[in-house]
């Protein structure tokens, strides 16, 4: 019986009893999931536009980060690291367009996931072999300063992360659908074949979408690298993004928005209300059991184009 | 000339069906058990045995069990590190708590332990396909490594959190613990890893093989023909389970002789997967050839360049040894996609026609 009032009463009436806090507990899940959205997010733009189930993208968040944090150490001014750190990301896209993917077309998933695991080693290694491998702190100028919203403790870095998030999706939905580039993306996202017969250049717009993923990978390699430190763990939250790429869809780039809120949200809770009960340290494998249980309903994740089969 | 089956006449079915029908095939596998079970006891060193071979052992055995699921049955799983330990720490309880028990049969309980829990995680499998799947097993990753180091009855409330292996013998011989010698040792996870990649070749080959391949190149067409993908698909998660939680009781009992659950982290899991996309996927003879390249190639890295007389800074050497290995596997991904069992069977085909290939 205890265990019983334990499992599923005490946290209930914890959570109606103090509001406020439980408030505070949702939004920071809430900010906690944008960020798991940003590392998502470069999961699906390249598996949109070219299939690959590209396991490297925590690498290159990595890679992003650590390039921005070298060029900065070496005295160059933020605004031209950033700059340089994108195009070191470009030629990045390049090169694994060049030397990989093109050799890899038509080749089954599972190969190409594979090969992007060889990536991601090669990514990790050749980052922290240029610019060392101990933890560097990384400060781009964001203010990080706590305030209070009606008794509800706020970090101002936490609101920069979550409207840099929404940004960067808001930009990326009107790439996609009002740019010509954001067209063919899509159209070879549909069909690879029937892209290229209407005269889409398939290996350009690879290199754009692997682009693309990079600055996203950037973008959360400040913001994960700001919070944390650069350091050889930051690969390792493309384990944190897979959860909310299956609950989300792979396909989706909303999915991962609100795949990453869910995630982040039902993970702080089930952390501080349930998580001492069964003795803490849960959020490794929270998520997927939650991804898990949401596709056992919807074996596509929430926003993923519905799978038909036919025979 | 002597690589062919012209000449050699098959008398009776049984004959027909062996697993390898050319006469060359069974001497050279004859020559490689002699050479495994005679030659290698006595002349390798201590630390072939306990660095190299012993590892190739442990990893073929977990390579079968993964490329069964993934390589016939089509199910993709990153959960091989999580079912590893349920067979290492279910090896550790039961010998712990009933010493007199022989430790290849705990060995085997603890693999049928695996096997049940790869039937529970397996079962989101009949809705869940493709790379969903392959996420959703990193669930069961996750939670028994979890698991394992939370609930301390698991390793008998150790304060150091790891598993021992305890001094067993089988025949007067000790095989386990720290007395144990590497020969051994080497020779039970030899006899093991052969007698059940014989086992894996015969169900691959019967009707459970059968009804895995249909499943695989289409569960929907596979359906229509009378073949039951949840039944399917559960065996498949089952046995591979076997395997892997063998694997694991293996890795632990004959190989480390202590272990912490970081050693059964997802790193595992994604090198046995690497084994067998590099060995070859739907080849059991691939997951032999997988382990060994795998197990060897970070070995032969970090001695290469100590042999060229070349001095570095460890924390370099380590990073260029990681890009290698990750280069080496892009490389290998787009010169043979196949794995090395397809170039193990150009060879052989090659062979059948030399050395007048007109």
């Amino acid at each position: 019986m205890e265990i019983l009032n334990a499992l599923f009463i005490a946290p209930f009436v914890d959570m109606v009893s103090y509001p406020i806090f439980f408030t505070e507990v949702v939004v920071s899940g809430l900010l906690t999931g944008v960020m798991y959205s940003l590392v998502a997010l470069g999961f699906v733009l390249i598996f949109k536009a070219s299939g690959v189930f590209n396991f490297a993208q925590g690498a290159m968040v990595l890679f992003a980060a650590l390039t921005l944090v070298g060029l900065m150490e070496r005295g160059v001014p933020v605004w031209a690291a950033l700059g340089l750190a994108v195009v070191v990301m470009v030629v990045l896209a390049v090169v694994v367009e060049r030397f990989m993917l093109r050799h890899l077309v038509n080749q089954e998933g599972i190969i190409l996931f594979m090969a992007t695991i060889g990536l991601a080693f090669l990514l990790e290694g050749f980052g922290e072999m240029v610019w060392g491998s101990n933890v560097k702190p990384l400060d781009v100028g964001i203010p990080s300063e706590s305030f209070e919203i009606g008794g509800v403790l706020l970090n101002e870095f936490d609101l920069y992360a979550a409207a840099s998030g929404s940004a960067l999706v808001a930009v990326l939905a009107v790439f996609f659908h009002y740019t010509r580039i954001g067209m063919a993306l899509r159209a070879v996202a549909d069909d690879h074949q029937a892209a290229l017969s209407v005269g889409i250049p398939l290996k350009t717009i690879w290199i754009i979408v692997w682009s693309v993923a990079g600055f996203v990978g950037l973008v959360a390699g400040i913001m994960w690298g700001s919070k944390s430190g650069v350091q050889f763990s930051l690969s390792l939250i493309a384990l944190k993004a897979l959860p909310v790429l299956i609950l989300g869809g792979f396909t989706s780039i909303p999915g991962a928005i609100v795949g990453g809120l869910i995630i982040g949200v039902g993970e702080k809770i089930a952390e501080i209300y349930w998580g001492p009960l069964i003795g803490g340290a849960i959020e490794n494998w929270f998520a997927y059991m939650l991804a898990l249980a949401f596709l056992l309903f919807r074996p596509q994740g929430l926003f993923g184009e519905r799978i038909i089969e036919r025979v | 000339m002597f690589y062919r089956e012209a000449g050699q006449f098959k008398t009776n079915y049984a004959a027909d069906q062996s697993v390898f029908p050319i006469n060359l095939d069974r001497w050279f596998i004859a020559a490689a058990l002699v050479i495994a079970f005679v030659v290698i006891p006595m002349t390798a060193s201590e630390y072939w045995l306990q660095a190299v071979l012993i590892p190739i052992l442990v990893f073929t055995m977990a390579a079968i069990g993964l490329n069964l699921l993934v390589g016939y049955a089509g199910q993709l799983s990153l959960g091989t590190g999580g079912f590893m330990a349920v067979g290492a720490f279910m090896t550790y309880k039961i010998t712990t708590a009933f010493p007199e028990i022989n430790i290849i049969l705990v060995f085997l309980a603890s693999g049928l332990c695996a096997g049940g829990v790869g039937l529970l995680f397996g079962i989101p499998s009949l809705r869940i396909k493709g790379f969903y799947l392959a996420v959703s097993t990193l669930a069961a990753q996750f939670f028994l490594v979890w698991m394992f180091n939370k609930v301390e009855w698991f390793y008998n409330y150790e304060p150091s959190g790891s598993i021992t292996a305890p001094p067993r013998e089988i025949f007067g011989v000790m095989i386990t613990g720290p007395t144990a010698a590497a020969e051994a040792r080497y020779i039970v996870a030899l006899v093991l890893v052969l007698i059940f990649a014989v086992v894996a070749k015969n169900l691959v080959r019967g009707a459970i093989g059968r009804s895995w391949m249909a499943v695989r190149d289409m569960d929907i067409a596979a359906e229509i023909i009378g073949i039951q993908p949840f039944k399917t698909k559960l065996v498949a998660f089952a046995v591979s389970s076997f395997y892997c939680g063998m694997a694991g009781a293996m890795m632990v009992f004959l190989w480390l002789g202590s272990a912490e659950t970081e050693a059964f982290s997802i790193t595992e899991s994604f090198n046995v997967l690497f084994m067998i996309i590099i060995g070859g996927l739907g080849s059991i003879m691939g997951s032999f050839l997988g382990a060994t390249f795998i197990v060897g190639l970070p070995i032969l890295l970090s001695n290469v360049p100590q042999s060229f007389g070349l001095a570095m800074a460890i924390d370099t050497q380590k990073h260029i040894e990681v890009m290698v290995f990750g280069s080496l596997i892009i490389f290998f991904l787009i010169v043979e996609p196949h794995g090395l069992a397809r170039l193990w069977q150009i060879t052989k085909e090659k062979l059948r026609l030399w050395p007048f290939p007109y």
